[in-house]
């Protein structure tokens, strides 16, 4: 009898696809919820090309909805369209939109409750509340999706990839464009965010709050309030992704706010206000970076301690690095700076002089922000040159001893 | 008073240090925009040009100028002319040929290479930064008749607006660092030139937000057509109210 | 033509003229003389407008000078120095002073065609000897046909042709019936041409007398000797 129920089991399991329905106006069932009513575990539901007002759908079997010609669920700024409270639920194909908006139980387009293993691939999230919402959940795909919103200030859109409470997600290859976060992860551990492309989102880019040993590599990050914030969050690995035209009063490229034991490495920041804004991070290194035409490069704030600082490559930035206070507690190594003037006899591409990166006006900045109207005066870089000759106000531990004479390849 | 315009005109035009003034911002702006991979950074050699250069060689050049003429301000007055017509051919003059020579050195490059509106405004703020210089150069003329000190007190006036001026307001801002002194700094700016010049111009050079809250305030102020007037009408104001005071000191000048 | 009424005039605290009265008619030729900073020039400058007067009016051809300038189209002036821009020709500089005095009589071209300047029109001032420059601002001085003419050390620089061409014109146009006042340290060169002489020291007139009776007086045939007598006299 034990034997037989596995034997079941198995075929089931194999099979998979179980019964087929499809949903349609030239189709037995006119409705998706009439469909859905009917489902079992493993069964597929197609659905095919029109317009679906159908309220509120809630998928509590394990099953799989297919979209054929891009069919259009539209919630009617009322209703959460697509409620997904049973694990193994695979939806592909969809365009999901006009989810409710600003309400207490933040709405999404796709919104999945306490569940494994649910797949969204491929699908249209168009002016929806919250994209894709996932809470409770763990070993979630979200691939290749188009999340698209329409946001004017932070308080009237919620994020593209809100992700809350779970663990083991892998969001991948989505186009995230005007939501408030494009990716939004709290309290989410071991997951990996990897080719997405995040544009235009009002506040940040891709968004970590308590969220510890998650990855993103290769996303593009472009024109968001801040490209990165990573907050009170350890662990987190960052690489070969760029920063782009974050580029506005207090933008950042990349910000952290108390995080620990990050690496960040391999990434390109190019025309950012700030490419990275450090406050309060400890034990991070930041290496083989390419920071080139931001107004800063690198941020430090006085309460980070011991991070390293290597090899990367500053060009052309306005300030490549500044800092609040008057002691370093960081390392700079073998960066190549393109400001620094010295000269390498013995020949090992290691300049024979140490540079000192922090210049005095960058100092004055910090201390008194109204002196940035004095911004490329000439006062300014007379003050800056004679500082560069005789230093006597910027912090003396603020020094890269190995700088390197040519740019790394990166 | 039109041909003595056209002659002065042509005279500083033909004159070697013009000449070389003028190559030298053509070799500067050339290689600014040519050899630098993109066009913001041409730009900002240009600026430094306009904000340094341009009103050094103009109060200087002008200064010497005048006093180099002295004679021949002597034989006009001899002649049935107003006063005040031989001294605004010479102030037009010594413009004109300064403002061509800056549009052929500096200004082709700039339409050529940069984008149209910026090196307009660049051109224009260039412009009006060589007429107020050539109009203190003139007040310098008439206040010292020696020509050792009205050429140090042109080089002065180009120290203070170029330098002092920028670190007095430094030493003001750390007085008053407790203080919002914001606003009150950016009204200071108004009285220099080069610095309200340099700030309409890195306004459009998209500098702005990395200026922060202060840059916030500018462009608030500046960035508007009304806060455009004003800086246009505080430059105008800047190369008239010198000029017209030499005038007047002019007509009732011993020569 | 030219009165000249209680003029003073200080630089700071120096009095350069100390109320100075003249009466100069047409027909004259007048020598100014006096030492170095006796106020000779300060006086021909206020005469031609160029240094105001503290106090004291000028009246020329009983115009009073401070209400236009219009009194100078009546002036010719030769400066002891002519210097020009560097870079006009001599033909620019004659164009412009037409130009400005705009006059529709016709021009008086008698020293142009002398000195040949017609052959030099396009050269540069700074190429020019002091002499050619001299030439320059002879003729322009006399090139209006003006009514009175002041000029400042006129021999000064030029050639002995030149100066000797420049003499015989000054004496023409005394014969025509003009005002020519004359600075010059030369008293040899004025015996010719002069008619009366106004002698300046320290801002005061010393003596204004007609040559002939200065020479009857002193018995002596030259002007530079007649001078030296009656300064020794004093």
């Amino acid at each position: 009898m034990k034997c037989f129920f596995i034997v079941l089991l198995l075929f089931k399991g194999l099979s998979a696809s179980g019964k087929v329905f499809h949903v349609g106006a030239q189709h037995p069932y006119k409705t998706i919820k009439s469909a859905l009513a009917v489902t079992n575990e493993g069964d597929t539901v197609y659905i095919h090309k029109g317009l679906y007002k159908e309220g509120n759908i809630i998928v509590q079997k394990a099953i799989t909805i297919i979209g054929i010609d891009r069919p259009i669920l539209d919630g009617d700024k009322k209703y959460e369209v697509l409620s997904i409270k049973s694990s193994y639920v695979t939806i592909k194909g969809l365009r999901v939109q006009h989810s409710g908006y600003a309400s207490l139980d933040d709405p999404g387009g796709i919104k999945v409750y306490e569940a494994t293993k649910v797949t969204i691939i491929d699908n249209e999230l168009f002016d929806n509340f919250f994209g894709i919402y996932i809470q409770f959940s763990t070993n979630c795909l979200i691939k290749n999706n188009s999340i698209i919103a329409f946001g004017k200030e932070e308080q009237t859109i919620g994020n593209g990839v809100h992700c809350w409470k779970s663990d083991s997600l892998q969001i991948i290859g989505n186009n995230i464009n005007g939501c408030r976060d494009g990716v939004y992860f709290e309290f989410v551990n071991n997951s990996v965010i990897w080719r997405n492309i995040v544009t235009d989102n009002i506040r940040y880019g891709l968004h970590f709050m308590n969220s510890n040993n998650d990855s993103y590599f290769t996303n593009i990050f472009s024109r968001n309030g801040a490209g990165v914030a990573v907050m009170f969050s350890k662990k987190i690995t960052m690489m070969n992704n760029t920063f782009n035209e974050n580029w506005g009063d207090a933008a950042y490229g990349l910000l952290f706010k108390e995080i620990s034991d990050c690496h960040l490495s391999g990434n390109h920041f190019n025309k950012n206000t700030a490419a990275i804004f450090m406050d309060g991070s400890n034990r991070t290194i930041v290496e083989n970076n390419v920071f080139s035409n931001n107004g800063w490069g690198l941020k430090i704030q006085a309460n980070c301690m011991d991070n390293i600082i290597q090899k990367n490559n500053f060009i052309k930035n306005t300030f490549d690095v500044s800092t609040n206070g008057t002691l370093l507690l960081n390392i700079f190594s073998q960066n190549y700076w393109d400001k620094y003037s010295g000269y390498d006899l013995n020949k090992d591409k290691i300049g024979d002089v140490p540079y000192r990166p922090l210049s005095l006006y960058s100092v004055i900045v910090e201390s008194n922000p109204t002196a940035m109207i004095l911004f490329r005066s000439f006062f300014v870089s007379l003050l800056d040159q004679s500082e560069k000759k005789i230093p006597s106000l910027t912090p003396e531990n603020f020094i890269d001893n190995k700088p390197l004479m040519s740019a790394l390849r990166l | 008073m039109g041909r003595i315009f056209k002659y002065v005109m042509l005279d500083i035009l033909k004159n070697k240090f013009v000449i070389a003034y003028m190559v030298m911002m053509s070799l500067v702006a050339w290689s600014a925009f040519t050899l630098e991979d993109n066009s913001a950074k041409g730009m900002l050699t240009l600026l430094n040009l306009i904000l340094l250069t341009v009103p050094l060689v103009s109060v200087l050049f002008s200064a010497i100028y005048i006093y180099n003429s002295s004679e021949f301000i002597e034989l006009l007055v001899s002649h049935p002319i107003k006063r005040s017509k031989i001294w605004l051919s010479l102030y037009w003059g010594l413009c004109g040929s300064l403002v061509t020579a800056f549009i052929i050195g500096a200004g082709i490059p700039l339409l050529l290479f940069a984008e149209f509106t910026i090196s307009l405004l660049m051109l224009v703020v260039g412009i009006l930064i060589t007429v107020i210089f050539v109009s203190l150069a003139l007040l310098s003329t008439i206040i010292y008749r020696d020509k050792a000190k009205g050429i140090g007190l042109t080089i002065l006036i180009w120290i203070y607006f170029a330098l002092l001026f920028d670190g007095l307001l430094l030493f003001l801002m750390f007085q008053f660092a407790d203080y919002p002194i914001e606003k009150p700094m950016v009204l200071m700016t108004a009285l220099s030139p080069l610095d309200l010049s340099r700030i309409l111009l890195l306004l459009q050079l998209d500098s702005t937000a990395i200026m922060g809250y202060t840059g916030a305030i500018f462009r608030n102020f500046f960035g508007n057509t009304v806060g455009m007037s004003i800086s246009f009408t505080l430059l105008i104001l800047w190369s008239t109210i010198p000029f017209l005071v030499s005038l007047k000191k002019f007509k009732k000048k011993d020569l | 033509m030219i009165t000249v009424e209680n003029i003073k005039k200080k630089f700071g605290k120096l009095v350069v003229l100390n109320g100075i009265d003249l009466t100069l008619k047409k027909g004259e030729c007048i020598a100014l003389i006096g030492p170095n900073g006796c106020g000779k020039t300060t006086l021909m400058k206020i005469i031609l407008g160029m240094v105001m007067a503290d106090s004291g009016s000028i009246l020329v051809n009983n115009e009073s000078i401070t209400k236009s300038e219009l009194y100078k189209q009546h002036i010719g002036y030769m400066p002891q120095i002519g210097r020009y821009p560097q870079n006009m020709t001599i033909g620019q500089i004659i164009d412009m002073v037409k130009g400005i005095r705009n006059e529709k009589k016709p021009l008086d071209e008698e020293l142009y065609k002398a000195y040949e300047l017609d052959k030099l029109l396009d050269k540069k001032m700074s190429t020019l000897s002091g002499g050619t420059m001299q030439k320059v601002s002879a003729v322009l001085s006399f090139l209006f046909n003006p009514s009175i003419l002041i000029l400042d050390e006129p021999t000064a620089g030029l050639d002995p042709i030149a100066a000797e061409i420049l003499k015989q014109k000054i004496i023409k146009e005394k014969g025509n019936g003009k005002l020519i006042i004359i600075t010059s340290h030369l008293l040899s060169e004025l015996d010719d041409m002069v008619s009366e002489i106004i002698f300046m020291q320290e801002g005061n007139i010393i003596f204004h007398r007609a040559v002939t009776a200065l020479k009857e007086s002193t018995q002596t045939a030259k002007i530079s000797s007649a001078i030296l007598q009656i300064l020794k006299n004093k």
